[in-house]
């Protein structure tokens, strides 16, 4: 009996041959991260523990991204305790605000790569099996006890298989399919199991997209997204990393052997294959209060909205910006919608400062603001007010989620955003 | 230990925003932290609740984020236990790591009414509902989570694990 790629990961990280769904195993991860909202109750838990020294200082990432540029005195001093800790502990891997956000940052610089175990104290940490890796989230407690361990239990998830055929339509990608997927399984409809992405669609997806799928597995309680590495995964590595890769870049350690290997085996079992034809899919946007309340947007053109984020760990790469700046260019964003675009690095930040995309976004009437998560948790930044509807390309829906317990998210696509907010109420593309 | 007290019945999908909204996720007291608990639930749930009384939730209790602010607030705010029909894997995690009490049973869930005197015995994962006289088994944990939630949470099991290596050098 084979094993799925995410079995054959655990196994590896476990140190054993073979393991099953259901299974306890300790493993070894490659890499640890935090961030200003789980890393100060970790570093006092850490201390807690008895620990001394993180078990190695260039395993643990930290990346203050939250609520930074520092939302207050309260935000400052979480950023502070983790500057601290970063510094009296040797972190190599620290990012302060304004670097990026965390799932964004991570992969841009080289920090993962195919077949790598990763343990994030945030949720979105599952956005890294974007790249074939094994990738997960925990609180603060957990990644504590791994810091000081190197260690970390998990139970081996059993893998629910995601086939998408067909060609889509050029204003559907990543985020559609996953809103698809989320809408027909519903947000437990995953849980405690890998999900894991492929079909033809997936193999023509970009890696961007292939993120945004990723990213959002959590919201169907998934424990991890992945898709197998392929060739597009090796290329983009390749243009990517410095840090880990000094010998020529981090895709260049990985073999056709090894990408032979990160498959899932013709023999592997599955929990379910869930098959979705996505050739004439219409652009998906899930309507409050849960992220699987999926509907075509043409079921939505009378829903008016007050503002549009376009950013996030899920949507703030450089193809969710170019898809913006398609729809922004040459056209203002609704006077009465609050537009506001965030980069989700400074690296994506500046490859659009070079490609104009910035200056199609102010011309446009959009505000452009420092890569954070600010908005959306509602944390700060374009917090709503009673009443106030939000297209987002961010993740969650949540009553609450962005400010106002009365106010609504609606998660959706670049395209849709963007279109949205030209038109000032949910709009397809073509409308605009 | 024993746990008991009155049960406060919620639906599925409660999520860690409805447990505690992104905006305290700058304060770490978990007495700060308690005031707000379940704020986007119910708004009144803190002054409410009662030491010992038990949450009795429907399916993916505590779906979303990955914050240990959840947990850490309903424990602080008093709540001596949650039993859902299933749970969001990272809140469970969380809650093991911290000494909140999580059961799940859908069968408590499902024949529980709101207000309802609960009584819990851990060791043996059983529920009783005093009210109706019914008595429930929770599932049981993993040998390895057992462990945990034996030895008090992640924090303790980690000092006893580091102070095993430690005496492991010194003795090498």
């Amino acid at each position: 009996m084979g094993m799925t790629i995410t079995e054959k990961i655990l196994a590896a990280h476990a140190g054993k041959d073979k393991v099953r769904p259901g299974e306890i195993v300790q493993v070894r991860p490659d890499l640890l991260m935090t961030n200003d909202i789980s890393g100060p109750i970790a570093v006092d838990v850490f201390k807690s523990m008895g620990a001394d020294r993180v078990f190695d200082p260039e395993k643990v990432v930290i990346v203050l991204d939250h609520f930074t540029p520092n939302k207050d005195v309260k935000a400052a001093k979480s950023s502070t305790k983790m500057r601290e800790f970063a510094r009296s502990q040797g972190i190599v891997h620290f990012y302060d605000a304004g670097f990026g956000i965390e799932h964004v940052v991570l992969p841009e610089l080289g920090l993962i790569k195919p077949g790598d175990l990763v343990i994030g104290g945030d949720s979105h940490t599952v956005t890294y099996g974007a790249l074939g890796a094994f990738a997960t989230g925990v609180g603060s407690t957990d990644l504590a006890g791994a810091m000081a361990l190197g260690e970390i239990w998990l139970k081996v998830p059993e893998t629910i298989r995601f086939e998408f055929k067909g060609k889509p339509s050029r204003w559907v990608g990543g985020k559609d399919f996953i809103l698809l997927a989320i809408g027909r399984i519903g947000v437990s409809g995953a849980l405690y199991c890998a999900m894991e992405f492929g079909g033809e669609a997936i193999a023509d997806l970009g890696m961007d997209g292939r993120f945004t799928m990723c990213n959002m597995a959590i919201e169907a309680g998934a424990k991890s997204g992945i898709v197998e590495p392929d060739e597009k995964t090796l290329a983009w590595l390749a243009e990517y990393g410095c840090c880990r890769g000094t010998q020529g870049g981090p895709g260049s350690g990985i073999s056709s052997r090894t990408l032979d290997w990160l498959r899932s085996d013709r023999d592997c079992t599955y929990k379910s294959v869930i098959a979705f034809d996505v050739t004439d899919l219409e652009p998906q946007v899930a309507v409050p209060h849960l992220p699987s309340n999926v509907k075509p947007v043409s079921q939505l053109r009378d829903v008016k909205i007050h503002q549009v984020v376009i950013g996030s760990c899920t949507n703030g790469r450089i193809s969710d910006l170019r898809a913006a700046a398609e729809i922004l260019k040459g056209r203002k964003v609704s006077k009465w919608v609050r537009t506001l675009i965030i980069p989700g690095s400074q690296a994506v930040y500046k490859q659009a400062l070079k490609e104009g995309l910035i200056d199609v976004f102010v011309d446009s009437g959009a505000v452009v603001a420092a890569p954070t998560c600010g908005p959306c948790f509602g944390g700060y930044l374009g917090i709503l007010d009673e009443g106030e509807r939000c297209v987002s390309t961010t993740n969650r829906n949540f009553v609450g989620r962005m400010g106002h317990e009365k106010s609504e998210v609606y998660l959706a696509g670049p395209y849709v955003a963007a279109a949205s907010a030209v038109a000032g109420r949910i709009a397809h593309p073509e409308e605009v | 230990m024993e746990v008991s007290g009155r049960a406060w019945k919620f639906g599925d999908n409660i999520d860690t925003d409805l447990i505690i909204p992104g905006q305290y996720l700058t304060v770490q007291d978990p007495q700060e932290l308690g005031k707000h608990c379940m704020e986007g639930a119910d708004r009144d749930f803190a002054s409410k609740v009662k030491p010992g009384d038990v949450v009795v939730a429907g399916h993916n209790f505590g779906c979303g984020s990955s914050r240990e602010h959840a947990p850490l607030a309903l424990k602080s705010c008093g709540v001596g236990a949650v039993i859902a029909a299933s749970f969001a894997r990272i809140f469970f995690r969380n809650a093991i790591n911290i000494g909140l009490l999580v059961l799940e049973c859908e069968e408590a869930y499902r024949r529980t009414s709101p207000g309802d005197e609960i009584s819990i015995q851990p060791e043996l994962g059983v529920i009783k509902n005093l009210t109706t006289g019914e008595e429930f088994k929770a599932a049981p944990y993993p040998p390895l989570v057992a462990g945990i939630v034996q030895a008090g949470g992640l924090i303790p099991y980690v000092r006893m694990r580091l102070q095993g290596k430690d005496r492991e050098k010194g003795g090498a």
